[in-house]
């Protein structure tokens, strides 16, 4: 069917994704389908339409047949819009003006059994499609002032090395720690991995250069109360211990802060005698030159850990337990010192190395099994420790003069609070969650990340990677026009609007405020997009560009028609 | 503001550069394949999440390619670094590709006249591609590139086909390679990894036995884009294979002198979990079983995919490294001879296909690189990294950074979140300098 000569010009490519699509959907007989739609002017099918010579040709298309809307029926929008939008662009339409129907996820993954099924949704789906990209306007968008405050929580080696990064690049970064000094978990540690350098010294290096950046202010013994606000406009009260309650705006948000060490209360005698310690305290007394009269050393490693409660390895103990016995070890060469393990999880390089300069030095270790984990009982002139090793198939039974046990990285108790305050979730151990593994440093709430041990467990060199790299994603923005939050936002209509200000209170993002005449008045550059003004609006005065009623009906329209064989 | 140099094009130089240039610094890829994409775009799905691979990949590819501040140089190597940080003079080396990329209008003509066949490499040596050829349909750029080892014109110097089936003049043999001089702020050395060849280990067959094969050849084999269209088959007779069985730390973990690598690569425990669990999910009646020393679960949510590849879809984990595989010859099916550690029990098994997760090893250009660029390497050739907690990803070399795979194994996450931290030491010292220019 010919365009209409008032409806714009639709033109749709459909991806075969290879055998993806292809395999499953009737795409030829799609293609005839589609090119029956009210306001399509051309239809096409390719084998892969995001590859290079599948843009060239949607972009050659949009030219020689004047296309002016375009319907890319292929994967899921939410890796792939960018492209095509690019690619309209380049073929001269405003980005705004392609919708994508997700015909791979939604039909022949799905319904990979059922060929005809997903052939009759893939139908329903770019129909719809069609509908909605009739009606999509164009838009430009506004640029974004930059906002150059940085809020960083968490004073440890991440935050701070985020802080340096950021105050080079000219940001002025406020960062709030909770304790009265800089330095979090490093504060108690001896001896880093993997260069085995003193962690005081360390970790004075970073803090020295952070004091004497003038780009960087430090609140110690502060908390973030409430935050508000969003991306390039936060609003945060941060209360200090002794000062009042400071005010700050800031245009993103890194949440550093780190993760505490299991107190393993009840496991092994922990609590009842003193020879039974943690990493973190063996770490202590290394570092103070306290541990003395120690001649056989047992460690256990996952411990509260990889088990029910706790169903993950928490990366670094056993580098921690082979650094600790190895420099056990060139304290007193005749210390015996045992790690009792379930997997080793050295990996890499460095972990290897450590790993094989421990047992050179005489670090003996020995596996146990989950369901048979070792016993330890106080006895008046050593700790005995039972374990039954599979690889030889015996008990063995080792005196010890302490029993260090190596227990994981948890979740801090705040990070519940954060979470809610910041609207940042929490992954179903309790760390922060990012918005996908493959963007690991992307979140749920645009403007604020989360790295280091706040995210997952990880040693002091990866936290220091992650806090460069967030701080290296919280720049991105400081030199781009692009939103980057796509073409939904709100619009007003004044003269529906009765003021009545329902919006402005449901508002999550303090986008809507009240005008010079007490009517309602969005700022699309803090909008998200979420829509829920428009749903609450007792005068039905608020729209959401690129959803709106009219493109909304077109679509049920579509799919309904198409249900009744309309 | 200078740009910033950054070799090698795969996830973590291509990710680099897109950061990098979003921030308005120009930037030069300089990917020594003819495109770029590195591994990841070999590889079928990622881990844990389970997402198709070139589907992350290719908007990334695309963007960087299309970028108005990146200049991609396929076919090239970096032959020279003169100068110092925030001042670089580097040298990069273009070899040709015999077809001019600007006048190609992509018809394919060339590849369908070309008479000569080699095997693919994009698909790890399954079936044959041309001696001019696009390796994949994805491929960035998108436009052929002529394999002069293999091409006639060069060899015998008689066949002109591709040049006579083009229609726009585009087939260029008398291309010379090229050199290009640029000043850099700082260079990123992104060059990733190479797969151990599991030949060395004589006792697991590999290449004596056609149903013994590695993980970038089982990744092919289950890829919907792959020779098989995700067919799990045999390369013996093309049969589905039914038993499958992993054999992890080949080559990795070694002590044995000459052969393999001491260090633990890292990431096989889950590459191997994630095609199992593919491979469960495809075939639920086929029986998987992973042969393992240690299991290293420790990134996030690598635990949940272990539990699922053991309780929810039944692989079956033996602790043990098999001392052999032998072959039957009539049938090509394969037993293997190990002890089961956790018992002591010597077991054998019989299996349809085996696959050997092997050890993930530096390239070897970083040789000719780290002495091009004057930095140092580690004793197995991974570009060393002089302090981690005050230079992070700095080497030996003021202003030359690493990340990814190239300082060393890691997966795709870890990577992505060193090209971005690469990418702001970089793109500081870019500023610095700047500034001290202005």
């Amino acid at each position: 069917m010919p365009a209409e000569s008032s409806s714009p010009r639709v033109g749709v490519f459909i991806c075969r994704c290879g055998v993806d699509i292809g395999g499953v959907v009737d795409v030829p007989e799609l293609v005839e389908y589609v090119k029956g739609l009210p306001g399509v002017a051309y239809a096409v099918e390719d084998s892969f339409a995001c590859s290079t010579s599948g843009l060239e040709k949607i972009e050659g298309a949009i030219k020689q047949h004047g296309l002016e809307r375009v319907v890319v029926a292929a994967c899921t929008p939410r890796t792939h819009e960018a492209v095509f939008q690019s690619a309209c662009e380049r073929g001269g339409l405003n980005r705004y003006l392609v919708e994508m129907a997700n015909i791979r996820e939604q039909c022949s993954w799905v319904h990979r059994s059922d060929p005809r099924a997903a052939t009759e949704k893939a139908k329903g789906l770019v129909g719809m499609a069609v509908a909605k990209a009739r009606l999509l306007q164009p838009w430009e968008e506004p640029e974004v002032k930059a906002n150059p405050n940085i809020l960083i929580i968490g004073g440890g080696v991440s935050g701070l090395s985020s802080a340096l990064s950021l105050a080079d690049l000219g940001f002025k970064v406020h960062i709030v720690e909770k304790e009265a000094e800089l330095g979090g978990m490093l504060r108690g540690l001896h001896k880093l991995f993997p260069t085995m350098q003193d962690s005081s010294e360390s970790l004075q290096g970073i803090i020295g250069q952070v004091w004497h950046n003038r780009n960087i202010t430090i609140h110690t013994s502060s908390r973030v109360r409430s935050v508000g606000g969003t991306i390039s406009n936060f609003e945060v009260e941060v209360e200090s211990g002794r000062k009042a309650v400071v005010r700050l705006n800031v245009g993103r948000i890194i949440v550093a802060t780190g993760a505490d060490v299991l107190t393993p209360h009840g496991l092994y005698g922990y609590g009842n005698d003193d020879r039974i310690v943690t990493q973190l305290d063996l770490e202590g007394r290394l570092k103070n030159g306290t541990l003395k009269g120690v001649g056989s050393v047992v460690m256990i490693q996952c411990v509260g850990s990889r088990n029910d409660e706790r169903p993950y390895c928490s990366r670094i103990c056993c580098n921690t337990a082979l650094k600790n016995a190895q420099i056990l070890k060139e304290i007193n060469p005749d210390m015996d010192v045992y790690i009792l393990y379930r997997d080793l999880l050295t990996h890499g390089v460095e972990s290897s190395a450590l790993e094989l300069d421990a047992k050179m030095k005489g670090v003996k270790l020995i596996r146990y099994r989950a369901e048979n984990p070792p016993e330890v009982t106080s006895g008046d002139d050593a700790v005995v420790v039972k374990v039954f090793s599979p690889t030889v198939n015996e008990e063995m039974i080792l005196r010890a003069d302490l029993v260090v046990l190596s227990t994981p990285l948890v979740p801090r108790g705040e990070a519940s609070e954060l979470s809610g305050m910041l609207g940042l979730p929490l992954d179903s151990l309790g760390f922060f969650k990012e918005a996908h593994q493959l963007s690991p440093l992307d979140f749920a709430t645009e403007g604020i990340y989360a790295c280091g041990a706040a995210r997952a467990p990880k040693d002091a060199v990866e936290s220091i990677s992650e806090g460069l790299g967030v701080a290296s994603r919280a720049a991105e923005y400081k030199f781009s026009r692009r939103r980057g939050r796509g073409a939904a936002f709100a619009e007003i209509d004044e003269k529906k609007c009765s003021g009545c200000g329902i919006c402005i209170e449901l508002c999550p993002y303090n986008a809507i405020k009240k005008n010079e005449i007490g009517i309602s008045s969005a700022d699309n550059t803090l909008c998200g997009g979420c829509g829920v003004c428009a749903a609450s609006c007792p005068e039905r005065a608020i729209t959401i560009h690129s959803f709106t009623d009219d493109q909304l009906e077109a679509q049920l329209v579509a799919a309904i028609g198409r249900r009744l064989g309309k | 503001m200078k740009p910033v140099v950054i070799v090698g094009g795969g996830i973590s130089g291509i990710q680099a550069s897109l950061i990098l240039a979003n921030r308005g610094i120009e930037v030069h890829l300089v990917e020594k394949a003819p495109y770029i994409g590195g591994v990841m775009a070999q590889l079928d799905k990622t881990f844990p999440t389970m997402n198709c691979c070139i589907c992350i990949l290719e908007p990334k590819m695309v963007e960087c390619y299309r970028h108005s501040k990146i200049t991609v140089h396929t076919l090239s190597e970096v032959t020279k670094v003169d100068g110092s940080e925030g001042n670089f003079r580097v040298k990069i080396t273009e070899r040709p590709r015999f077809v001019d990329v600007s006048s190609c209008t992509r018809c394919g003509a060339c590849v369908e006249k070309c008479p000569v066949t080699a095997p693919d490499e994009f698909q790890a040596g399954f079936g044959s591609r041309k001696a001019i050829y696009i390796p994949f349909p994805q491929a960035v750029p998108y436009a052929p590139t002529l394999d002069r080892g293999n091409c006639l014109h060069f060899n015998s110097g008689d066949c002109t086909a591709c040049e006579k089936a083009c229609p726009t003049g585009a087939i260029r043999y008398e291309q010379e390679p090229k050199t290009v001089s640029l000043n850099a702020s700082s260079i990123i050395l992104a060059t990733g990894f190479e797969q151990y060849d599991p030949k060395e280990m004589g006792e697991y067959g590999y290449r004596r036995y056609a149903n013994v094969i590695t993980p970038l050849e089982l990744e092919r084999l289950l890829s919907p884009y792959g020779p098989t269209g995700g067919e799990l088959t045999r390369p013996s007779d093309g049969k589905v294979a039914n038993r499958i069985a992993f054999i992890q730390c080949v080559g990795s973990r070694s002590h044995r002198p000459g052969i393999g690598v001491p260090y633990c690569s890292g990431i096989c425990c889950m590459y191997a979990a994630k095609e199992a669990v593919t491979i469960k999910e495809k075939y639920p009646d086929s029986e998987v079983t992973v042969f393992y020393i240690d299991i290293k679960a420790f990134g996030k949510d690598y635990q949940s995919l272990i539990d699922k590849a053991r309780k929810e879809m039944g692989v079956r984990y033996v602790r043990g490294k098999p001392g052999e595989v032998r072959e039957n010859p009539s049938t090509k099916d394969l037993e293997i001879l190990y002890e089961d550690t956790e018992t002591g029990e010597v077991g054998r098994k019989e299996v349809d296909l085996a696959i050997l997760s092997a050890a993930l090893l530096p390239r070897k250009e970083n040789a000719a690189l780290a002495k091009v660029a004057g930095v140092d390497l580690d004793e197995y050739g991974f570009f060393k990294v002089r302090d981690p907690f005050l230079g992070s990803l700095e080497t030996t070399r003021d202003g030359i950074y690493v990340c990814g795979c190239s300082r060393g194994p890691r997966d795709v996450s870890d990577s992505l979140v060193e090209a971005y931290a690469t990418a702001i030491r970089a793109s500081s010292d870019t500023r610095l300098k700047g500034t001290e220019e202005g």
